[in-house]
């Protein structure tokens, strides 16, 4: 039991941080970032290329991903996401437009990184092994990582110039902007580090899962479910959702294993249960 | 819109005359035969996308279209494998079953809103997918296959339609099947929104408060609306079954779910043959790059940002684009 307890506090601790780069998009623009799975893909690939294959350190890796990917999100909200948004009469586009960008973000990757899983060196080698709990070093470190940056991320956002003004765009968009918050500078900021934040959970974890190129959609289906249960646009909701979601998924893994594979078919079914009784998730604001 | 009566009328007339008439010659006369099962496909495709546009009148984003697709496929191969019924009873049995569990979902779900329910919906692909993966009656992961073609159906002895199998094109038939669906579904869609409900549900999609406040049953109205989107979505997905003879998990997945919803956008919200016009371009200018080999999906998609960029309307605004400056 102690051993599905640390599984699922591992797994929470990455999915959160997938979760935490897809809310803070959503509640900024009301964008639902279809593309997010494929940039935690692409930073995966980043930290593959210059750490596995061209042998730098691996934080040198990591830093490159996040800092590519923000820049690959500060150019999507200035070119893609304002103009549509500007010139389209329903807000709902956006979603074509990031459903495009998602399928445009796999046949670069497919096209650059072939269709082949690829992993990388352990980062660091060993196992943990005591009070009945066994638990790779290598995991033990992304997971404290990640746990780091959900950290300084709530921090930066608490208290940081930047996460106040985005706090506020995101609670009253035309509020902020009377109050003279320069609203399209902290919108691209704030893509560009949802953007960064999957590029980084990419790179930290093509260190113990590897990455393939068929992999984005479905790591944004779980984001989505994540946000889902904790409520969109809310960072303690993205928190609270992939931690939830990592127990369940472990706990389930473990109790469900004598009838196939059905953890998932019972956690979606949980899930429409949940949200018919709160259809905003654990904190969400509702919509509309 | 507002072309008066006679062009109204005119235009359907023309519009049946291509797809029955003329389409069917012109390729004959061309030998292009393989195009009867992509405008097949199209048909039956804009079937399903015009249920998705449906749910997007009353103001939801539904990206759940492929798992009702692929229920009505299991329902009319499993009713024709198992239980030996006619192709033709299991249509409108695939759709109406389609239809109560979608009522059975949309009651609690409908109460979602924005970027919820298009989540949530996307879920349904998946759990509908992992459905047909772990019961028993849906035979897995190796899908129902070799499911016959549909047989001749006759009423008080006389043969409306011959067996599928005996006829030397079964493409031209199926061709004529879909495109006869389509027709019909958009003649419905078309009537339920220029009637008293169809404007009701316009009002959905505006303000659902507001709505509810002066009267209306929206709770009512939104079930009602969900569910013939999933009939048709069920019907589609079931002729589908019928053409490939096969159904697998895999036959509608979220990608199909997204494309549907794609079609719509694309076509334009504002109008009901949206989804035709969307999914016929989508459609065939994915086919049309098939030619660039391992571009394809790169080329496609980027066509699509620079689509959505220049037209986040739909297709169908340019019209109205240039009726305004003229």
């Amino acid at each position: 039991m102690e051993q599905v307890i640390a599984n699922g506090l591992y797994l929470g601790a990455q999915y959160a941080l997938i979760a935490l780069g897809l809310t803070l998009i959503f509640a900024l623009m009301n964008v639902l970032n279809f593309a997010h799975g494929q940039m935690y893909v692409l930073g995966g690939f980043i930290t593959y290329t210059i750490y596995g294959q061209l042998g730098l350190p691996f934080v040198v890796a990591l830093l490159a991903s996040g800092v590519t990917l923000a820049v690959i999100g500060a150019l999507m909200e200035k070119f893609l996401f304002r103009t549509v948004i500007r010139r389209s009469h329903r807000e709902e586009s956006t979603m074509l437009l990031a459903a495009a960008t998602a399928f445009f973000f796999d046949a670069v990757i497919l096209l650059l990184f072939g269709e082949k899983q690829r992993g990388v060196p352990k980062i660091v080698k060993g196992v943990f092994n005591d009070a009945g709990i066994i638990m790779p070093y290598d995991r033990l470190v992304v997971g404290a990582l990640a746990i780091i940056f959900i950290a300084a991320f709530v921090l930066y956002m608490q208290y940081s110039r930047v996460g106040r003004a985005m706090r506020a765009l995101a609670q009253d968009r035309v509020a902020a902007q009377l109050m003279g918050v320069r609203v399209d500078r902290y919108s691209m900021i704030g893509f560009a580090m949802g953007a960064m934040l999957a590029g980084v959970v990419g790179g930290l974890l093509v260190t113990i899962t590897g990455v393939n190129s068929g992999i984005g959609g479905p790591i944004s289906i779980k984001a989505f479910l994540m946000v889902m249960i904790g409520g969109a646009g809310v960072v303690g909701g993205a928190i609270a959702g992939g931690f939830i979601l990592g127990m369940m998924e472990s706990v389930g893994l473990t109790v469900l294993r004598e009838y196939g594979d059905v953890t998932y078919l019972v956690i979606f079914a949980a899930l429409m249960v949940f949200l018919s009784v709160r259809p905003n998730g654990l904190m969400g604001k509702p919509w509309g | 819109m507002t072309l008066n009566r006679n062009t109204r009328i005119a235009a359907v007339v023309a519009f049946l005359a291509i797809v029955f008439v003329a389409v069917p010659a012109a390729i004959s006369s061309s030998g292009r035969f393989d195009l009867y099962y992509t405008l097949t496909s199209v048909a039956l495709l804009s079937i399903a996308s015009a249920g998705v546009w449906l749910t997007f009148y009353i103001g939801r984003i539904n990206i759940g279209q492929g798992a009702y697709a692929l229920m009505g496929g299991y329902v009319s191969a499993i009713l024709v494998m198992n239980h030996g019924w006619s192709f033709w009873l299991t249509l409108p049995v695939a759709g109406l079953f389609c239809a109560a569990a979608s009522v059975l979902i949309g009651l609690p779900i409908l109460r979602l809103r924005g970027v919820y329910f298009a989540m949530v919906t996307l879920v349904l692909t998946e759990v509908a997918r992992l459905l047909a993966l772990a019961l028993p009656i849906t035979n897995g992961a190796k899908g129902i296959v070799s499911i016959p073609l549909p047989g001749a159906l006759s009423v008080f002895g006389v043969t409306l339609i011959p067996d599928f199998a005996t006829l030397q094109n079964s493409r031209l038939a199926f061709y004529l099947l879909a495109v006869t669906v389509m027709v019909v579904c958009f003649a419905v869609m078309y009537r339920l929104v220029n009637s008293r409900i169809g404007k009701l549900c316009q009002s959905l999609q505006q303000n659902e408060e507001l709505a509810s406040s002066i009267g209306v049953n929206i709770a009512y109205l939104r079930v009602i609306a969900y569910a013939v989107s999933s009939f048709f979505g069920g019907v589609s997905g079931a002729i589908f079954a019928a053409i490939s003879q096969s159904i697998y998990p895999s036959s509608f997945t979220v990608t199909d779910s997204v494309n549907f919803m794609l079609n719509c956008f694309l076509g334009g919200l504002g109008y009901v043959f949206g989804p035709m016009l969307g999914t016929l371009v989508l459609y065939f200018g994915w086919d049309l790059l098939f030619q660039t080999g391992q571009f394809q999906l790169l080329i496609y998609s980027g066509l699509m940002i620079v689509l959505m960029l220049v037209l986040p309307n739909g297709l169908l605004s340019l019209a109205e684009m240039t009726r305004k400056k003229g």
